[in-house]
């Protein structure tokens, strides 16, 4: 800005001040000139002439450059390919804090008589700059101001941070495994019981990841894959978001209990306690976190199933087996590629502490699920066409975690976790065609009516 | 950078950062900075550079990400009619943000450097520069790095335990203060509120 500001406030009266870099002087004759009214050193003329440019660039230009600009610099003061262009783009915002930080910016020194300038952004029309001393403090300054916000909720915004809070795609797979595993029970199809208990298990999940997310503000700030969260960028506040996880646990809980049945409301409850208060204070203690959030994994299907039936079988045990083998090819393979920030942050994961044994697990666990396939025809859960239909994918990201746990690399990680991703939704269609039919109400009134008209006849 | 924490709490209890005139300009060579807003600033002293909200805002401002301790910076509004119950709450979340700066800003340097010696050791073990024909620098493999990660996490295991612990029961603290307050200043405005309520 006091780069600019200059050019602005020692311009001939005749030249206009069209170009939001106005500083397309004549640089050689009338800077020096100027520079002698001005008082100014030549240093700092020579920085305003080398950083000067010829273009005009129009307003949209400059707010493209700037929020650019703004992106890609964000956090990190380095380098800056055109800063030139900044303290004009600064004038042009219309905030009073960006205003009033330009004001404390520029130390009062001796004015230039004479001059009366008609500067946009009219604050620092009043106090002349002195360019000896840093510009570039102050253009860092004013930089940094842009980046700080005022921590009042944004209601526009507030689905969005709710979303973002309840890791709301998380939670869509966690309502998908818990619907698998309600229509995959041996009962009639009830929508209403249906609606209700996905709703339930949804309002659960978010509870538990607004939860995990709560606790978890200065870890997720240091990790690369979390540092956009709403808690860590302050778009609400921890009190805020623990009143969410409560609206959204409480009616949660007490649907499932109440309107459903109590077995899966309890199911539902000790999940939300496994997950927040187990799941999420081993990740920095041991590495048996894992095999806990396997079981957490596990229980929404099982909710599904006690929803639909009001009691836990083999069917709803074997479901919540898939999802527990399922996990671990999907984990380890997710945590091999973030092994160093995991270690930064302190969490224990095995990939980190315990490497072969993450690898080891995954394929054990890939290899187990083909176990599981093959074990559901018994349960009743699927006829057997199932093992057979499921063999091509199960065979697949069996081969995958072989490759992960042979090569150890980050292109054979990164492989079985993007195959775990679709490998969950396409086993449980699978197995929900291949569910067990039960034989239809009406087949045994036409079965005596056939039988009798053969009998007449 | 110098991280003293302590030396800020001082007189951040001291000068609010809005609505009060105060003229004086205080500056620190430490890491955490704050500053009035009417004064001009006294240039090149500062490590980081200071933002002060405009006097109108009622509300805390949060600032972009610590370059090391990745955390963020929070500015708190002082009400005019602060209770010592707010006052509280404020200096405890203020004292959990510097001491959360304090601690992250240590593991993370530490990890760095820690991290660098032992490429460096490695790498010489292996008989290489650090830098290949081209100019660039040399990394080790996923396997050797994975040895440093266990070692890294194994050694801290108990500084990291322990900050844990602490974090969870400054975290709980400072939410139900937060609570409290929340209750506080509705019923306030409830009771103040007056017979249009």
């Amino acid at each position: 800005m006091p780069v600019l500001c200059l050019g602005n406030m020692y311009k001939t009266p005749c030249s206009r001040l069209t170009g939001l870099v106005g500083a397309t002087v004549n640089k050689k004759l009338t800077l020096s000139a100027k520079a002698a009214k001005c008082q100014l050193s030549s240093l700092s003329l020579t920085q305003f002439r080398t950083t000067d440019s010829k273009e005009w660039l129009t307003f949209q230009q400059l707010s493209f450059l700037k929020r650019q600009y703004v992106v890609r610099h964000s956090g990190a003061l380095g380098q800056r390919p055109r800063h030139k262009q900044e303290p004009v783009s600064a004038m042009l915002e219309d905030r009073d804090d960006l205003v009033l930080q330009q004001i404390q910016q520029i130390p009062t020194i001796k004015p230039v008589a004479g001059v009366t300038v008609p500067v946009p952004g009219a604050a620092a029309a009043e106090t002349p700059v002195d360019l000896s001393n840093e510009p570039e403090a102050d253009r860092q300054a004013r930089m940094e101001a842009r980046q700080w916000k005022e921590l009042k909720v944004d209601y526009s915004e507030l689905p969005d941070i709710y979303a973002r809070l309840s890791k709301i795609k998380l939670t869509a797979l966690v309502v998908t495994t818990a619907a698998a595993g309600f229509a995959m029970a041996p009962v009639p199809f009830d929508p209403t019981c249906f609606l209700l208990a996905t709703v339930g298990t949804g309002l659960c999940s978010c509870t538990a990841n607004s939860i995990n997310q709560y606790f978890e503000v200065p870890f997720d700030s240091n990790m690369n894959r979390t540092k956009n969260r709403p808690l860590v960028r302050g778009q609400i506040s921890p009190l805020h978001a623990v009143s969410f996880a409560l609206a959204c646990g409480i009616p949660g809980v007490a649907l499932l209990s109440l309107a459903v049945n109590p077995l899966t409301g309890l199911l539902g409850a000790l999940n939300i306690f496994l997950y927040t208060s187990c799941y999420t204070p081993l990740k920095r203690l041991s590495i048996s976190n894992t095999w806990v959030g396997a079981v957490v994994g596990a229980i929404p299907p099982v909710m599904g199933w006690t929803a639909a039936t009001g009691s836990l079988d083999a069917g709803a045990l074997l479901l919540g087996g898939f999802l527990y083998s399922w996990q671990f090819p999907h984990f380890n393979a997710l945590s091999w590629n973030l092994r160093e920030d995991y270690s930064r942050g302190g969490y224990r994961m095995m990939s980190v502490t315990h490497p072969d044994l993450c690898r080891r697990v995954a394929l054990r666990h890939s290899l187990g699920l083909i176990g599981l396939s093959s074990v559901a025809p018994f349960t009743g859960l699927t006829t057997w066409t199932f093992p057979l239909v499921s063999l091509p994918i199960n065979l697949y990201i069996t081969y995958l975690a072989f490759q992960f746990h042979r090569r150890a690399d980050r292109q054979s990680a990164r492989k079985l976790f993007f195959c775990s991703l679709w490998h969950l939704p396409m086993l449980l269609l699978l197995a929900l065609t291949c569910k067990t039919r039960r034989a239809e109400p009406e087949a045994p009134p036409a079965a005596a009516a056939t039988s009798s008209l053969a009998v007449q006849s | 950078m110098n991280v003293s924490a302590t030396g800020t709490l001082l007189v951040r209890s001291q000068c609010p950062y809005h609505g009060r005139n105060a003229p004086s300009l205080i500056i620190f060579t430490c890491s955490r900075l704050h500053s009035t807003g009417q004064a001009p600033k006294q240039a090149n002293q500062t490590k980081r550079a200071s933002f002060s909200p405009s006097s109108s805002s009622k509300h805390d401002w949060i600032g972009p990400a610590d370059r090391l301790s990745n955390l963020r910076p929070i500015i708190y509004h002082i009400p005019e009619n602060e209770t010592p119950l707010e006052r509280r709450l404020r200096h405890l979340r203020q004292e959990t943000e510097d001491w959360n700066h304090q601690f992250w800003t240590n593991q993370n340097i530490t990890f760095n450097k820690q991290k660098e010696e032992y490429v460096l050791t490695q790498l010489k073990a292996k008989g290489q520069e650090e830098r290949d024909d081209k100019g660039k620098k040399r990394t080790l493999s996923s396997e050797d790095m994975a040895v440093f990660y266990k070692h890294f996490l194994d050694k801290n295991f108990k500084r990291h335990a322990d900050y844990n612990r602490e974090w969870y029961r400054r975290n709980f603290t400072i939410t139900l203060l937060m609570a409290r307050v929340a209750l506080l200043r509705t019923w306030r405005r409830l009771r103040g509120g007056g017979p249009a309520v």
